[in-house]
């Protein structure tokens, strides 16, 4: 008999892709479910046979060689225009104490790469919750409730706020880990779509919204008041926004 | 050195030529063949070299299958179109096998999983060799191929029982072995 546990979770648990909670779930489910012991066994045999075959196929010393003479072909050397030594040294100085300039006078010049990197731990843990069916660990659309739940197991103040009446309603909440720190999540939904705000406390100045997709997902970045704010969703980039808005103008 | 830059040169052998094996041996399978791969690998890489400046950090390895991932298919679908339109006929992929070396030295076992890789589908084989071969994690396999993730998923489970009762029934025309 199929069971149900064996398509949501199965794989996942197989390849390590779940949450730490959800795989001792289906550890748990495992124990007395011989569909997935059976399945997983399979799926173990299958994936033995694929390393121990070792059918997988380095490139030959011919390619190599190709990329090599293409990245460095034999140039036509003319002594009198071999820079020296201490001139490559001087030009690469140079660009050093630049970029260090610019490292440090613009921390703006930075933010693209910590915004790709919490952009895609934010997807992952959206997409986490999605996958495992869990997205609340305190379900409730009463504001003081979520609120209180939070402030018990929480070190700073979050603000929760309902916006059912402008159409996104308030789910519930809960913890959750990006970058190794725990941060809230509010769940909201709009439109049927289940939308995941991520909130924790920062030393950072305040930013305009940053915006950007990954693998289908849209997130928006912000701070306001030593605090930063990041909605993920598959919903339209325009819902996300109005999300924004007005989460922006009620703290 | 004409499209890269001295000190993009040195990233680029930094970051990307690591995974030159992983290039060739995508290509290998995707096109069920090393001299193919060859060709459609060194095609891939250089043109990862051409636009090694669009690529602003994050995981070269994704970055440059994916630029592999789809010269192949541009290949495929130039020179075999057949086997990315019709649904998968075994009788097709059977007569293109491992080379006689191999079947030399590796024997029966190799041989048949070897074979039943190559049956499956273009799309279920990639995801397995991402998955079995690569280690690739199902958001890079979704990075790699531009699928979403519950396609991955999806894509991967089907590989996997195909590829399961491919094996698990070795006689897959003709005589039925007694169990």
């Amino acid at each position: 008999m199929k069971c149900d546990f064996a398509d949501s979770l199965l794989q996942g648990y197989f390849d390590g892709e779940l949450s730490d909670r959800r795989a001792a779930e289906f550890e748990r489910h495992l124990g007395h479910c011989d569909h997935c012991a059976t399945e997983l066994v399979e799926l173990d045999w299958l994936s033995g046979r694929l390393q121990l075959t070792q059918i997988y196929e380095p490139a030959p010393a011919s390619l190599r060689r190709t990329i090599n003479t293409h990245l460095h072909p034999v140039a036509p050397t003319r002594a009198a225009s071999q820079p020296l030594l201490w001139q490559w040294l001087a030009a690469a100085a140079a660009l050093l104490f630049i970029a260090f300039l610019l490292w440090r006078v613009s921390p703006e010049l930075r933010s693209d790469d910590y915004q790709a990197e919490l952009a895609d731990e934010i997807v992952d843990a959206h997409f986490r919750s999605l996958q495992a069916g869990h997205m609340t660990e305190i379900t409730s659309n009463d504001e003081r409730v979520v609120k209180g739940w939070f402030d018990a197991k929480l070190k700073f103040a979050l603000p929760v706020r309902d916006f059912a009446r402008a159409g996104f309603a308030l789910n519930g909440g809960r913890l959750d880990v990006v970058e190794g720190r725990t941060v809230a999540v509010l769940v909201y939904e709009h439109n049927g779509r289940p939308i995941n705000v991520f909130v924790w406390p920062t030393r950072e100045p305040d930013t305009s919204p940053h915006t950007g997709s990954r693998q289908g997902f849209q997130w928006v970045d912000w701070r306001k008041d030593k605090m930063e704010f990041c909605a993920v969703s598959d919903a339209a980039p325009a819902d996300l926004e109005q999300l924004h808005q007005l989460i922006h103008s009620s703290v | 050195m004409t499209e890269l830059e001295l000190e993009d040169r040195a990233r680029f052998e930094q970051l990307v030529l690591p995974h030159v094996d992983a290039a060739f041996n995508l290509a290998r399978w995707l096109l069920r063949g090393r001299t193919d791969a060859e060709d459609v690998a060194q095609e891939a890489l250089l043109r990862a070299c051409r636009f090694f400046r669009g690529f602003h950090g994050g995981d070269a390895r994704a970055w440059l299958l994916q630029i592999v991932r789809n010269t192949c298919y541009t290949w495929l679908e130039k020179n075999r179109p057949v086997e990315l339109s019709t649904e998968f006929d075994e009788e097709i992929h059977l007569q293109a096998s491992a080379t006689p070396e191999n079947l030399a030295i590796a024997g029966d076992d190799r041989e048949r999983l070897i074979l039943a890789l190559e049956t499956l589908p273009p799309r279920f084989r990639e995801v397995l060799v991402l998955r079995e071969l690569e280690g690739c994690s199902y958001k890079e396999i979704a990075a790699i191929t531009s699928l979403p993730i519950g396609t991955v998923m999806s894509s991967l489970s089907r590989a996997r029982r195909q590829l399961h009762s491919a094996l698990a029934n070795p006689t897959q025309k003709g005589a039925v072995r007694e169990v």
